[in-house]
């Protein structure tokens, strides 16, 4: 996955000095702070979005490029290890939850929008992105299937923390994943994390019979 | 307008009914059956209503200094409204501002016609009863440029700065989840559970996609305009509320207006 990612980076940024030579020498250049500047003068604030949810992290810094300008390898290896590095796993070491729990997470698409109470629990609406159960066919295709996913992988103790880790904050293993973050942004709480990791490991869980 | 609602409303049941029929199937049959509904339906789309009452809303002297809107100019003249939204976005001089469609009309309901612009902007996207002025206008003029080659100017250098500017908000993540335009976008042959996304970056697709716009939504029984896309997308990106007309606005219609040169505008267009 990251290597394909990385190999997609090098062929826009191929194709982008193609088109550069070609000759679309007139566009103007646009820098983060000025489209930032334009943002904060084109919204108001509603409901739990306020306007600072329009400034960015170090990752949405990182990770907001266009064909041509993705960052070097060296730069998406250090977003890596610093996301990696601020996982906070559950103090009680249990990671695995209630999948029936984690079902119902992964199929609830509201949550952070302004239209949403922010009283009510977030979703993860992961199936707008993942194949997951045999059962749920209305899937999208942003992110791979996970069908079968505990089956094939198992369930050592590395795998357990890599699943709860990649839930948690995506971009520790793939930098600029198009994956929320889901601990890491606070969308998800410790243990709907941990239901949503059943839900991908349990034995008992559909995605896995 | 109640009996183009219930229609509306069976036309809905139809298609879910299709694209849950067609799971055993392809995707690709699913297309298919919508693309024959939408035939179906290719004399009889409900937004002729609201072409109608824009072309009277065009027309009617309105507003405190009670003229009509035929001496507004959508950038081909005052009044001209033939093949006037296949060139927007547009720099207008006497603004000195790129501005798209619905930016111009609340320009010229603002400055000719007298009313504020809250008053203009009442009601910027219909809900029932509630109906918008807004819209109707939109889909009068955008109706008026149908099988007219789309053609955005990059003349002006504020032109190409919008463009330039709206290509990097496409790309720009932000809110809880970093969601960017480009995250649902920019890839081509993807979807969110059985909606296709358009992949905006590529010019068949992002043709496709505004040359259809303004569009009856048959699920919300409303017609609906770029900015209320916009604004909807921006919701489910999880940011703030998107101003109407708003720089961030113009500039994304810009870049999007742009990407879709040469292919023939189609709209008001019928949509899920
Ligand atoms: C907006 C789309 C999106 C949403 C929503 C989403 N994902 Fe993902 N996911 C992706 C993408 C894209 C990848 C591949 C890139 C990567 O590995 O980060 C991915 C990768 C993964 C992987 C790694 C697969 C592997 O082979 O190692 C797991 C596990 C996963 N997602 C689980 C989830 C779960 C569980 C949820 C809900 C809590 C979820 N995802 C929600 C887009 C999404
Ligand atoms: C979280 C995913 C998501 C994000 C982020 C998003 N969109 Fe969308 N967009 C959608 C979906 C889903 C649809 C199709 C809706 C439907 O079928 O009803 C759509 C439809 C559209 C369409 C109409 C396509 C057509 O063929 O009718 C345009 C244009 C568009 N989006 C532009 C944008 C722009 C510009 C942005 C950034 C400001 C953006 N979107 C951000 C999910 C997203």
């Amino acid at each position: 996955m990251k290597y394909a990612t990385h190999l997609r980076n090098a062929l826009l940024a191929a194709a982008a000095a193609a088109l550069l030579v070609s000759g679309c020498a007139s566009t103007p250049r646009v820098s983060a702070e000025q489209a930032h500047d334009v943002l904060k003068t084109s919204f108001t604030e509603r409901g739990q979005a306020k306007l600072d949810r329009l400034e960015q992290d170090d990752v949405q810094k990182t990770c907001s490029y266009g064909p041509g300008t993705a960052p070097s390898k060296e730069v998406l290896d250090a977003l890596e290890k610093a996301q990696l590095a601020a996982i906070k796993f559950p103090a009680d070491g249990k990671l695995l939850g209630d999948w029936r729990a984690g079902e119902r997470i992964a199929q609830t698409g509201t949550g952070k929008q302004y239209s949403d109470n922010a009283a009510v629990p977030s979703g993860a609406n992961c199936y707008a992105c993942h194949q997951i159960t045999p059962q749920e066919i209305s899937y999208g295709t942003i992110g791979p299937s996970l069908l079968g996913y505990g089956k094939v992988r198992g369930n050592s103790e590395a795998i357990l923390r890599y699943t709860y880790g990649k839930i948690y904050n995506s971009n520790a293993y793939t930098a600029c994943s198009n994956m929320p973050r889901f601990g890491h942004q606070n969308i998800l709480t410790e243990q709907q994390l941990k239901d949503v990791t059943a839900l991908l490991l349990d034995p008992s869980s559909p995605v896995n019979k | 307008m109640m009996q183009w609602r219930g229609g509306a409303l069976m036309l809905g049941a139809a298609l879910v009914a299709v694209s849950v029929g067609a799971q055993a199937q392809s995707g690709g049959d699913t297309i298919k059956k919508i693309e024959e509904y939408r035939q179906a339906l290719a004399d009889g789309n409900p937004a002729d209503l609201w072409e109608a009452r824009g072309e009277d809303l065009w027309k009617q002297k309105r507003g405190p200094k009670n003229v009509s809107l035929e001496r507004c100019d959508l950038g081909k003249g005052p009044g001209v409204v033939k093949g006037a939204y296949a060139e927007l976005p547009r720099y207008f001089a006497d603004a000195d501002r790129v501005m798209d469609l619905e930016s111009r009309l609340l320009h010229c309901m603002t400055t000719q016609q007298g009313m504020t612009r809250a008053e203009a902007l009442k009601v910027p996207f219909g809900d029932g009863e509630k109906r918008s002025d807004m819209e109707a206008l939109s889909a009068y003029v955008a109706g008026e440029s149908r099988g007219v080659k789309m053609n955005v100017s990059q003349a002006h250098a504020k032109e190409r700065q919008a463009y330039a500017l709206g290509q990097k908000l496409f790309y720009y993540r932000g809110g809880p989840h970093d969601f960017a335009c480009a995250t649902c976008h920019g890839e081509a042959n993807k979807r969110i559970r059985l909606q296709d996304l358009p992949n905006l970056t590529e010019t068949k697709d992002a043709q496709k996609a505004y040359t259809t716009w303004p569009a009856y939504r048959v699920s919300q029984g409303e017609l609906r305009t770029m900015q209320w896309r916009l604004n909807d997308c921006f919701r489910q990106q999880r940011f703030p509320f998107l101003e109407f007309g708003s720089d961030t606005s113009v500039a994304l219609l810009t870049f999007l207006a742009r990407n879709a040169n040469g292919a023939e505008f189609n709209a008001p267009a019928i949509k899920r």
